[in-house]
């Protein structure tokens, strides 16, 4: 079949799931989600699925990704098995009350919302549709782009569950509030959570969340989050990647940065058969910091794609990119990050960097850092390296008896721990650290059945 | 201990050791001289197992094992130490990691336990103490931003920590001041013992004063010219190499 049959059949095929499921999808949905659902539905019609001509998406094939018969969860099902048994937080640090998605459904269906302390709000996106209408109508779908981008016109045109969380004015929340996405069912599925991240001025909280897969089956992703950080706030994202082979995701984080606002962003992407990034960042006003970073360690088959796109809208903004990347076997990558300096950013300072290393000759990416800029007074900086261990820094482990194997592993922890330590609650880190070295030593490659309590 | 016979070795088809032939026994110092680009940086390498030299001919037999035909981790967990010309810089990897990953690897090699974190961080003070490593060196990456001097006297701690039986000092005194060439020195002569033997590659008769070697030998264009006593060692200082070139020339 030609790849622009195969385009037509998968828009085709989600236009017929729409229409036919209608009544479903727009059901318990407040009339201006389903507003919104038939704006993104029309613009779906029109894009599609992004395909290799599209400049963005060159180095992944989505429509080949989509062309399958994945069920759908257009209703929360429902599979008994205890969460606590599976994961149990033992980071003393961390909030130990875990946020669960099940299929991209919120999963605590007894307890749908959540209040913390001073009253911050946490829990299931279609949930809060209903009860706090006009602050999910003031954000949703204001920042993800589905205009230009036909997945998340897709994800909007289906748009039921997702995670919701509010910090209001002033309020701190110290822990961070761990969610995990889980994939889990007897037959393949294909799930599409929507998250929206609200913190409104001086605000602060952090979350970190882990992607699992804990069945056999092949899944697809295509989740949005869309993150509001207003003036002053803070806001930490750390972002655990760690679905089996057959496992494919795009995710699409879209940052809302107001005035004096901080955002890091961590994304680690330990495992997963095709894993596809974007980060949108706009920092809307200035004195505004954003820090996105990523690490990706790949093998056998899998491809890991990583976008970002920094618009520098306003002046005396910092942003700092760094991607780091290890590809064993036959894995293949992407990074496309871009930043955008326009005319009135004065004083932005801006940076990016890549750097990879390839383990093998097979192994394979492609590297794009850009920079666009149309102020004068800045300072921005990007570059971009492939590749491999270095010769004499081996020889020199090796010759203080440090096996080869081992002396490897050593130069890629080295590698990696630059953005690891970017991470900024210490005991994530430590965590984290732990698991980079695991995923390293080739010890978490059965995930599917995994028992690891990734934080 | 060491025994060369007739080694021969080349990289990228070009042939540096052309025959060389040497024996090292327990308790003995060798020093090693001759001029820039004669092999003996080569001869280190290929002792310490380095893959891109090619063994063509003859035979290292260590211990009364085949040397060549260890790995170069096997080598130094069987009591090879190689001190580099230029040690490398490995950012990322800090100085307490490496070394305690080396000692436990060669550890492991012996069939030992891995040592236990308080005897590491005594052994790491210990040893720091006797080559007078400044303390806040210990805590950065693996020589990243060190001086060339300090470089150098890394290299001594790394030895000191490990203890091997041969150790191959490649001009670890290029780059010291007099007071940091007396420290290393020390560092080497506290270190030995009637069991181990150390072969120490320099240019100068300088270090010789401080490290009083056994034999000394003039390594020109892969072979070794002419072995002699300590004296041989001012002979070069006053005279140069050209005589002994002409000599073997002939
Ligand atoms: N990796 C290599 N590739 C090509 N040639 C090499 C390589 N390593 C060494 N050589 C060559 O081998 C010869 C011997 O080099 P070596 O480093 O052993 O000399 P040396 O005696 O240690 O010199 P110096 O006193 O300058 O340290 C030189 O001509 C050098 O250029
Ligand atoms: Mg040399």
């Amino acid at each position: 079949m030609s790849l622009e049959a195969v385009k037509i059949e998968s828009k085709q095929k989600f236009i017929e799931i729409y229409q036919d499921n209608i009544d479903t999808l727009k059901n318990d949905a407040p009339e201006y989600i389903n507003i919104a659902r038939q704006k993104a539905f029309e613009l779906f019609k029109n894009i599609g699925i992004p395909d290799k001509k599209n400049e963005n998406y060159k180095y992944t094939d989505l429509n080949k990704e989509f062309d399958n018969g994945y069920k759908m969860y257009l209703s929360p099902k429902n599979i008994k098995f205890q969460i606590n048994d599976i994961f149990r937080c033992d980071v003393p640090e961390i909030n130990t009350k875990v946020i669960l998605l099940l299929n991209g459904w919120y999963y605590d269906r007894e307890n749908l919302i959540t209040e913390l302390p001073g009253g911050a709000i946490i829990g299931s996106f279609q949930k809060a549709a209903e009860l706090y209408p006009d602050l999910v109508k003031k954000h949703f779908a204001q920042y993800a782009d589905m205009e230009k981008e036909g997945m998340v016109a897709l994800n909007t045109a289906f748009v039921k569950d997702g995670i919701f969380l509010y910090v209001p004015k002033d309020v701190l929340i110290e822990k961070p509030i761990q969610i995990i996405n889980l994939l889990m069912d007897e037959e393949e599925g294909f799930t599409q959570h929507r998250n929206l991240f609200i913190l409104e001025e001086g605000s602060q909280a952090s979350v970190v969340v882990c992607d699992h897969t804990l069945s056999t089956p092949n899944f697809l992703t295509n989740s949005v989050s869309e993150i509001f950080v207003g003036q002053n706030a803070g806001f930490d994202y750390s972002r655990m990647q760690n679905e089996h082979n057959g496992s494919k995701q795009v995710s699409h984080l879209y940052f809302h940065q107001e005035r004096d606002s901080r955002v890091n962003a961590n994304t680690i992407t330990l495992h997963g058969g095709l894993v596809r990034n974007n980060v949108h960042v706009l920092l809307n006003g200035e004195g505004c910091e954003n820090n996105t970073y990523g690490l990706y360690l790949t093998d056998k088959g899998q491809h890991i794609d990583n976008y970002v796109f920094m618009d520098h809208a306003f002046p005396n903004c910092i942003s700092n990119q760094l991607f780091k990347g290890v590809l064993d076997d036959f894995a293949t990558g992407a990074f496309n990050g871009k930043v955008l300096v326009r005319k009135d950013a004065q004083k932005t300072k801006a940076f990016q960097a890549n750097n990879n290393i390839l383990l093998t000759d097979d192994a394979d990416i492609n590297t794009k850092p850009q920079l666009e800029i149309y102020a004068d007074d800045v300072k921005c900086s990007h570059g971009a390296t492939v590749g491999q261990l270095d010769e004499d820094a081996m020889f020199y482990l090796r010759a203080r008896g440090i096996p080869k194997k081992e002396a490897k592993l050593l130069l890629m922890y080295a590698f990696a721990n630059d953005v690891i330590k970017a991470i900024q609650v210490p005991a994530l880190q430590d965590r984290i650290q732990d698991l980079v070295d695991k995923r390293l030593r080739g010890e978490l490659s059965r995930c599917n059945s995994c028992q690891m309590h990734c934080c | 201990m060491l025994l060369i016979k007739n080694l021969r070795a080349s990289v990228e088809g070009k042939e540096i050791l052309k025959g060389i032939n040497l024996e090292v026994k327990a308790g003995e110092v060798h020093a090693i001289m001759g001029p820039n680009g004669s092999g003996k940086s080569t001869l280190a390498s290929v002792l310490a197992g380095r893959e891109i030299f090619q063994v063509t001919e003859g035979k290292v037999s260590y211990f009364g094992k085949d040397l060549l035909e260890m790995s170069p981790e096997e080598r130094a967990s069987e009591g090879i130490f190689l001190g580099f010309q230029y040690p490398i810089e490995i950012p990322g990897v800090s100085m307490v990691n490496f070394m305690k990953t080396a000692v436990n690897e060669q550890r492991k090699h012996k069939g030992l336990d891995p040592i236990s974190s308080s005897d590491f961080l005594k052994l790491m003070r210990e040893k720091k103490e006797l080559v007078e490593l400044d303390a806040a060196l210990a805590n950065r990456s693996v020589n990243e931003g060190f001086s060339g001097g300090e470089k150098k006297r890394n290299e001594i701690f790394q030895m000191a920590m490990l203890e091997p039986k041969l150790s191959i000092l490649d001009e670890t005194d290029s780059g010291l001041d007099i007071d940091a060439l007396r420290i290393v020195a020390n560092g080497v002569n506290k270190l030995k013992t009637a069991e181990n033997a150390t072969i120490v590659i320099t240019h100068y008769q300088r270090l010789l004063d401080y490290i009083i070697p056994d034999y000394v030998h003039v390594l020109n264009n892969g072979k070794i010219i002419k072995s002699g006593g300590k004296e041989l060692a001012f002979e070069l200082e006053e005279k140069g190499y050209d005589w002994l070139k002409n000599d073997s020339d002939k």
